[in-house]
């Protein structure tokens, strides 16, 4: 695979053609906000937090699900950026039910982080205070779209990962939402493995498991890569001959 | 002219040195006497609509946010109501750590009644100035006192620190027991303030019993009636805060109701809205609305109980039961205050006992279930009364209806009567005196009442006094 060579901030990078503005960026140790990207899942550009400037086109681009050329000229770190990162954190607050105190996944949120992160203060537009439902009918999980950002992970990772594609969008643009199945309660849903991936990748307060209760729920992430890397290199048949 | 149109009306507001914030309008007849006094609540609007659609397991959490006064207490009522859905038996070690929680809440809850609230009319007299009758006014004359006050209610908001994690609203008891086992280092935290805090506490009672000697004059005006008193009383009778049942006793000491488990509440007592306050103001319900008035706090827990659980707290209990006199109950309001006091000395040695208890570090804290019960109550005695939280879920524990009775509301009926009381004996023609303020004030105090997330700073003194007619013209008008 061809290497590539471009700059991001005005410091020299390369990386393979394949891989993502992102992925180099974290290669050196450039940070770049993101929400929706989850390493072990495919990058969808839902969020537009990993957005960057390419000299050239106004145009902004998401860092996450942009590919490289050579000589690009790349920033992740202007003030428009961040204004336009600060605003779309607002609008996340903003357009769903963020009782923070009171949730289950205070203080080990990623929306809490990414707010710290843009150095959110207060939130300048109005809350839209939306009604939502809590789909409590799961044996061990809830599902509150209160706090849903619609990330869209627990999509992929049902159906990437775990290939059962429980998940799914219902409705267009602020009707959005997260269904089980054909739209029903997620308790009675066949396809639904109970494997509990989706809790555990959903940044948010959004899936979480029953009997939680405030600022209990800690959610482990380091097992996506883990079972990719076994699965694309199929390293457990590996094992499986050096222990015959 | 109609007579109601003829009515005037005072209006005291806010009562200072009241968590949170009042009204009070007293209503006189046509002739300039009382005709009727009432504590308005502004508060608690909403809450329990706004908890229609959660889950039972975040309730603890939420409730406990109800009140920055008593989060302890709420959050307690809110975890039993929980074991009562998931129809558990909680660890043994989860009880015990469950109720050293709630004294801490008691003694830091009680101190600051006592010390902050009440002090500056006992120390300083009702009549004093109001410039000087506060806090700083007796800080200047009682420092050690008070600087002891201060450090036995840290005591209280220590334990509830070191339980529940340094937090205020902590959501630490959960429906099935506790969050986290005591390590030894927060069991000797704890152990290591009991002596100081048992001698302030006994000096405390000496001081009430002086200020009960002092004011023998003017106490038969304080809020001096038969009423009902209800409160939980464990089950060999004795003095209860946790568990046990409810019984209900009636101002001459017949015991009308006993031991009544916690989940029949609704068989005993009635809530009717009222116009003039957000509160519903509850009532036992085989007297009706009027007859079935009763008390709950530190006086109905010392009236009803048989007997006190440990050694100091029952020698006062005997001395206290003494004021009945004739009668078998004392039904003065003033003496709240001592009751309060001997509460705040069982609290201190019954803190003393539990630690003292094998199972006390036991590890096994937490006892995990599903919704066995679509509906529960959970019941334990706020520092000011009997609280209920009682919650109606779906099969997945969502839930579809919660009713909270607070102690506030249950004393309501009981606050305005001791204020029409005390205004009938002090009111004196259409002048709204600074005595006759102060000892509303200090009527309503007794009660201790909690009205909102929001403590006001302690001492504040200021007072609005209006003096309406029927038809809304301001008749007279003080501020202070
Ligand atoms: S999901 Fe995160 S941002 Fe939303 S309420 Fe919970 S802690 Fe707050
Ligand atoms: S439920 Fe969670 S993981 Fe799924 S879209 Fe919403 S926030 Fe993302
Ligand atoms: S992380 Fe790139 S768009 Fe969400």
């Amino acid at each position: 695979m061809a290497v590539i060579t471009f700059s991001i901030n005005g410091e020299p990078v390369s990386g393979r053609q394949d891989e993502s503005i992102l992925e180099i960026a974290r290669q050196h140790n450039i940070r770049i906000p993101t929400l929706c990207h989850l390493d072990g899942l495919s990058d969808v550009g839902a969020c537009r937090l990993c957005l960057v400037e390419v000299e050239g086109t106004a145009k902004l681009f998401p860092a996450c699900s942009t590919f490289p050329s050579e000589n690009m000229v790349v920033r992740t770190d202007t003030d428009r950026l961040r204004r336009y990162r600060r605003t779309i954190v607002e609008l996340l607050a903003s357009e769903g039910n963020h009782q923070c105190a009171v949730c289950v996944v205070n203080n080990h949120c990623e929306l809490q982080n990414l707010a710290y992160q843009v150095g959110l203060e207060h939130v300048r537009v109005q809350y839209l205070f939306p009604r939502k439902d809590l789909d409590a009918s799961h044996r061990d999980y809830i599902i509150d779209r209160n706090r849903c950002v619609l990330c869209t992970r627990c999509v992929r990772v049902c159906h990437e990962v775990e290939g059962a594609h429980v998940w799914d969008i219902a409705n267009r643009g602020i009707n959005c939402e997260i269904i089980a199945d054909m739209h029903q309660p997620w308790g009675t849903s066949d396809s639904c493995t109970s494997c509990g991936k989706c809790v555990l990748v959903c940044p948010v307060g959004a899936l979480i498991e029953k009997g939680a209760t405030v600022a209990e729920m800690e959610k482990h992430r380091a097992f996506l890569p883990y079972i990719m890397t076994a699965r694309t290199k199929h390293e457990w048949i590996a094992r499986a001959i050096e222990e015959d | 002219m109609d007579k109601t149109n003829d009515t005037r009306t005072i209006v005291i507001d806010p009562v200072t040195r009241i968590e949170g914030h009042a009204k009070i309008t007293i209503r006189l007849d046509e002739n300039g006497r009382v005709a009727d006094a009432r504590f308005h609540v502004n508060e608690f609007r909403g809450f329990e609509k706004f908890c229609e659609g959660r889950l039972v397991w975040e309730m603890p959490g939420l409730t406990s946010r109800i009140c920055g006064i008593c989060p302890a207490s709420h959050l307690i009522a809110s975890a039993k109501a929980g074991d009562d859905i998931l129809a558990i038996q909680i660890p043994e070690t989860a009880e015990l750590l469950r109720r050293v929680l709630m004294l801490g809440q008691w003694i830091q809850s009680h101190a600051l009644s006592f010390f902050h609230l009440s002090a500056p009319d006992f120390l300083l007299g009702f009549d004093a100035d109001p410039a000087t009758r506060n806090l700083f006014g007796l800080l200047a004359n009682n420092k050690e006192f008070l600087r002891k006050g201060i450090r036995l209610r840290k005591f209280g908001q220590e334990i509830i620190a070191i339980l529940g994690g340094r937090r205020i609203h902590t959501p630490w008891a959960v429906a099935g027991g506790v969050r986290d086992p005591m390590s030894n280092e927060e069991h000797a935290a704890i152990a290591a303030w009991l002596p100081e805090a048992k001698a302030t506490v006994l000096e405390a009672i000496d001081v009430m019993k002086s200020v009960n000697d002092r004011y023998r004059k003017e106490i038969p005006n304080f809020g001096n009636f038969r009423s009902l008193y209800v409160g939980l009383v464990a089950e060999d009778g004795s003095f209860e805060y946790y568990g046990g049942g409810i019984r209900v006793m009636d101002g001459m000491g017949n015991t009308l109701a006993d031991r009544v488990p916690p989940r029949e509440y609704a068989r005993l007592f009635e809530e009717k809205s009222e116009e003039w306050t957000y509160l519903k103001v509850p009532y036992y319900k085989s007297f009706g609305p009027a007859e079935g008035m009763y008390r709950v706090g530190p006086l109905a827990r010392l009236n009803i109980c048989d007997r006190m659980g440990t050694p100091l707290a029952e020698a006062e209990r005997r001395t206290f039961r003494q004021l009945a006199g004739e009668q078998e109950t004392v039904n003065n309001a003033f003496f709240y205050h001592y009751a309060r006091t001997i509460e705040m000395l069982f609290a201190v040695e019954e803190v003393e006992r539990l630690l003292g208890h094998p199972l006390i570090r036991g590890l096994h804290v937490r006892a995990r279930a599903m919704i066995n019960s679509m509906s529960g109550v959970g019941a334990c005695e706020a520092p000011r009364g009997t609280l209920f939280h009682h919650y109606e879920v779906d099969e997945n524990g969502v839930l579809q209806k919660v009713n909270l009775l607070i102690a506030t509301a249950q004393n309501n009926s009981a606050m305005n009567r001791t204020v029409r009381q005390l205004a009938a004996r002090y009111l004196d023609g259409k002048e709204v005196t600074e005595g006759l303020l102060n000892r509303i004030e200090a009527g309503i105090r007794c009660y201790d009442p909690c009205l909102s997330c929001s403590t006001h700073a302690a001492g504040s003194m200021a007072l609005h006094v209006v003096l309406e007619s029927a038809d809304g013209t301001i008749l007279d008008e003080r501020k202070r």
